[in-house]
């Protein structure tokens, strides 16, 4: 289970993320251990930037993206890699519309320095044409890849606007997942929880559970996501999941607001509520410590 | 057998099946729901109406009509949805078994209001 902390392992490369997402060091997922002179490394999750919004929300709609580009390659230990963990434009209805989006927030972050940045779709992107756009710019919207003896899993839980997995990637990852040992490393990529965080405001996957039933028997299992632009850890059985801040604009708590509308921008503190975190745990043990801060230390 | 006979029970056996034909008819008929019908448009981003008040305990069809894209109806208070599929009419049986006010919403990802199109089920005993 996850505890908090406001200081710990490297905190000067949390603070020159401030703001931009979740610093992630795979040494302190449950299960890695690292190979004898294997370096330790981290990554960096960015999400919900949601190119193309305009309004009162996030005044400075087209900087924020470009200030955390800018953030990101000034961090003193640059990450190995970079995952977006999706709705990294804003819905629209015109196809031609979704693709500028689209276009433009892969030339922003093309200035990113890390060589390997990974997208996948959130319902923004992807549900109103069931991510033929995504695919074209960014290729499939489910895959697995492997870093340093952990095994990564993205699940595409938004290309059917019923935010359904469906019962293909289903099969699918319960084939991947056949592979690989009870006590591998994984780390699975959504962009919707993967379970009922809060129906009431669609923050769900309908077959979510099906999902979560196949990675129960790996004992070493952790979910990061995004969609509710905050953050938020669950745990179902032995799984963490961690969904991350976004970098347009904050929504409230599940249930403390009438409606999930986007907090309001407060000009005394701009950027609030899209903090960043730090995960860390020291150990090679299934207790990890995160570690947040606010864009703005008080 | 007779060749009267036989006659007479086919024409006995077939007035039996079109009895039993017009028991099922009428028991089919009796089984038409009586239940109030409640009719809900949804149209990118709401539903008309958006507020449905229902009593506890007694039985009704919410009646569905998407008048543009494929919609989602979800009542997760009652762990009940329905896809609402454009020429389609999409019926829903429900019985309240819990005073209160719950909310409804798509949740099928229809565009940019998707996040603000719900409503509200008013339940009273």
């Amino acid at each position: 289970m996850a505890k908090q902390r406001d200081e710990g392992y490297s905190r000067r490369d949390f603070m020159r993320l401030a703001g931009l997402g979740g610093v992630v060091f795979a040494s302190n997922l449950p299960g890695f251990s690292l190979a004898a002179g294997q370096d330790d490394f981290f990554f960096v999750q960015l999400s919900d930037t949601h190119w193309g919004f305009e309004g009162p929300p996030n005044p400075d709609a087209k900087g924020t993206l470009k200030k955390a580009v800018a953030a990101v390659n000034a961090l003193e230990r640059q990450p190995d890699f970079i995952m977006f963990t999706g709705d990294l434009t804003h819905t629209t209805d015109s196809p031609v519309e979704r693709r500028k989006r689209l276009a433009e927030f892969k030339d922003i972050v093309a200035d990113i320095k890390v060589k390997t940045v990974r997208f996948m779709p959130g319902e923004h992107d992807a549900s109103l044409d069931n991510g033929k756009a995504f695919q074209e710019f960014f290729g499939p919207t489910h895959y697995t890849f492997e870093h340093k003896g952990v095994h990564f899993i993205v699940l595409d839980n938004v290309s059917d606007p019923r935010a359904s997995i469906g019962d293909e990637q289903l099969a699918w990852l319960a084939a991947d997942l056949q592979k690989q040992p009870a006590e591998a490393p994984i780390v699975v990529f959504t962009h919707r929880p993967l379970f009922d965080l809060y129906p009431q405001w669609d923050w769900a996957t309908r077959d979510g559970a099906k999902a979560v039933e196949l990675l129960m028997p790996h004992k070493n299992v952790v979910v990061f996501y995004g969609h509710i632009h905050q953050e938020h850890h669950q745990m179902t059985g032995h799984i963490a999941h961690h969904a991350a801040k976004g970098l347009m604009f904050p929504l409230p708590e599940a249930g403390k607001a009438p409606t999930r509308t986007p907090l309001p921008w407060n000009p005394a503190e701009p950027y609030k509520g899209l903090g960043f975190r730090g995960i860390d745990t020291g150990s090679r043990t299934a207790a990890t410590t995160l570690t947040e801060f606010p864009v703005i230390k008080a | 057998m007779t060749r009267f006979k036989t006659a007479l029970c086919a024409c006995a056996s077939a007035s039996l099946l079109a009895l039993a034909t017009l028991g099922v008819y009428v028991s089919a008929q009796s089984a038409e729901p009586k239940e109030k019908v409640i009719r809900i448009t949804a149209k990118r981003f709401n539903y008309t109406p958006g507020e449905v008040t229902l009593k506890k305990g007694v039985p009704v069809i919410l009646e569905f009509r998407s008048e543009d894209i494929l919609m989602g109806f979800t009542l997760p208070d009652f762990n009940v949805r329905e896809d609402i599929v454009p020429g389609k009419v999409t019926r829903l049986r429900l019985t309240p078994d819990k005073t209160g006010s719950f909310v409804f919403l798509c949740d099928v990802f229809c565009g940019s209001g998707h996040e603000e199109m719900n409503g509200r089920l008013v339940v009273t005993d």
